[in-house]
């Protein structure tokens, strides 16, 4: 891969002369290759986060709440029950606030857990509504830190 | 107990490396930022790691033969034919070491007694003047000077040969300074040599982290190989410092006493180092250079940044330091150091750490990701406007 595309990729907030002194060219050429990479979809955007831990597993984890209508018999239950029969679903929690269910899904791509959403869901006798949450980066799960930043082993100075 | 008594006058003449004495400082501070290190920022490549597990599971945990693996002598011997087209047998002119330092401790000790003399290029790496002491040499400091590239030149080399001078220590590329020798720079250093009985210390642990130009070894000029000592290892240029293998290749007759040094020492390096350093050789070419491409992007930044801060900075064109004057400040190193790290949180080396010749100068490392470094050089930036 291109240098610049290395270092956009690695900090997409580095200045264009930031980017020029380090790869030995001139503030005006790296905004014309940044402008070209844009034009040919090369460069497809600018996100905040990049997880490569998040990356690199094909997994996606969203976050669904659902408002649901009670069942004058058995309340939340039955819907819930429903929910938790497929093998996507982690979680199925009932909140309070403003909305009932809260489901934790995980699938192999924003796609699935789209279709997931749409035709299993949205589908179920009961569900008013869904908003689906998509989970950006873990810190800390059942207790334990995960995917923070490496640190650096090092000693402080060394010759 | 009369410890005084105990002791050996050579081992407590010893100054302690003004490094240490520096990290002592930084190390008992909180939120300090450091460019200080003298290692890569990076991992070991995967594959090399791995190896070294397979080689914990196929339980290969006993001694090698002294000089260490067959294998990796013959890997390391074609690897130095490749890069410096001189070829050493793998039976009887290599050996693994315990990093690049145990085989400079092994050639000094193999070659100097009480009253020799060693020229040693400084600034340079912390530990061949002291060696020398231990053995009864003398270390004579030649300067390299910011004017002249921090390369060596012929009539310094000259004027400080005596009768009793055995060995010329070599470090390029250096550290602190960075600077690379070309094989143009050492044409007439190797005229000086060759018209004495000097051996030479040619230490190429940076031999593939250069910028530019590639790397020449000094060995590989005529009439070089029958007096170089080439040390290298794996440390920098794959990422492995904590695995502690180098090696040394040199004539037979060096060699041979060398090898009872490390007999007697050593044993034999780390076993399973040594199968993953074969690793190393045969497959991480294309790991070192990505390691190598994400300094050079580094130092160009790290250059540039103390330039615009109005420090006179040379270019290196090897290893991953920097080494910026701090002359105008009007401080010296020590003085400028410590206040850094006072005041900023900002810790890197004095230059006088590398040598009196050093002075006046700090070593400012890059293995450090391009975030840490903008922090860092930013807060030298708000230092200096205070001065």
């Amino acid at each position: 891969m291109d240098n610049l595309l290395k270092l956009l990729k690695q900090n997409a907030r580095l200045s264009n002369e930031q980017l020029g002194i380090m790869l030995g060219i001139t503030e005006d050429e790296v905004a014309k290759k940044i402008k070209e990479y844009e034009d040919k979809g090369v460069i497809m955007g600018y996100s905040t986060i990049l997880n490569d831990e998040l990356c690199s597993t094909d997994n996606v984890t969203a976050l669904i709440e659902l408002k649901v209508t009670p069942a004058a018999d058995s309340g939340f239950d039955d819907v819930a029950r429903k929910i938790m029969s497929y093998d996507e679903v982690e979680s199925v929690v009932l909140m309070s606030g403003g909305f009932d269910l809260s489901v934790t899904v995980t699938a192999s791509s924003l796609k699935s857990v789209a279709e997931f959403v749409a035709q299993r869901l949205a589908k179920i006798d009961g569900v008013i509504s869904t908003a689906t949450h998509f989970v950006l980066k873990t810190y800390k799960d059942k207790g334990i830190s995960v995917n923070m930043e490496d640190k650096d082993e090092r000693g402080l100075v060394s010759p | 107990m009369n410890y005084d008594k105990l002791l050996s006058s050579k081992a407590t003449a010893l100054k302690p490396s003004g490094i240490r004495r520096f990290f002592d400082i930084a190390a008992s501070m909180e939120g300090v930022i450091s460019l200080g290190v003298g290692e890569p920022d990076f991992a070991t490549p995967w594959v090399v790691r791995q190896c070294a597990i397979s080689t914990l599971e196929n339980k290969r945990t006993s001694y090698t033969s002294n000089p260490g693996l067959l294998t990796l002598r013959q890997e390391i011997s074609k690897y130095i034919e490749k890069t410096t087209g001189n070829t050493y047998c793998p039976e009887e002119e290599i050996i693994v070491t315990v990093g690049g330092s145990e085989a400079i401790d092994l050639a000094i000790r193999s070659i100097i007694e009480p009253g020799d003399e060693v020229l040693i290029v400084e600034p340079c790496f912390v530990s061949y003047a002291p060696i020398v002491e231990l053995t009864g040499g003398k270390a004579v400091p030649i300067e390299t000077k910011e004017e002249d590239n921090f390369k060596l030149t012929a009539d310094a080399l000259q004027e400080k040969i005596t009768d009793r001078t055995k060995l010329l220590v070599f470090p390029f590329p250096n550290n602190p300074t960075g600077a690379i020798m070309t094989r143009e720079d050492m044409e007439p250093i190797v005229e000086v040599l060759k018209k004495t009985n000097i051996a030479v210390i040619s230490d190429e642990i940076y031999a593939e982290l250069t910028y530019g130009t590639k790397h020449c070894s000094i060995s590989s000029l005529e009439g070089m190989r029958e007096r170089t000592i080439l040390i290298n290892g794996f440390s920098k240029s794959y990422a492995m410092t904590g695995w502690r293998l180098g090696y040394v290749c040199a004539p037979a007759e060096i060699t041979k006493q060398m090898l009872k040094i490390h007999q007697y020492a050593i044993m034999c390096s780390p076993t399973v180092s040594q199968y993953a350093a074969i690793e190393a050789l045969r497959s991480c070419d294309n790991e070192v250079k990505k390691m190598c491409n994400e300094y050079n992007m580094r130092r160009q930044l790290v250059v540039s940044s103390f330039r615009k801060m109005g420090l006179s900075c040379f270019e290196p064109q090897g290893a991953f330091y920097v080494f910026p004057s701090i002359k105008s400040t009007g401080l010296s190193s020590e003085e400028f150091c410590e206040r850094l790290l006072m005041e900023k949180h900002v810790a890197v080396v004095p230059g006088d750490a590398f040598g009196e010749s050093g002075e006046g100068f700090i070593r400012v490392s890059y293995a450090y990701s391009v975030k840490h470094l903008t922090e860092a050089l930013s807060r030298i930036d708000d230092f200096l406007k205070t001065l």
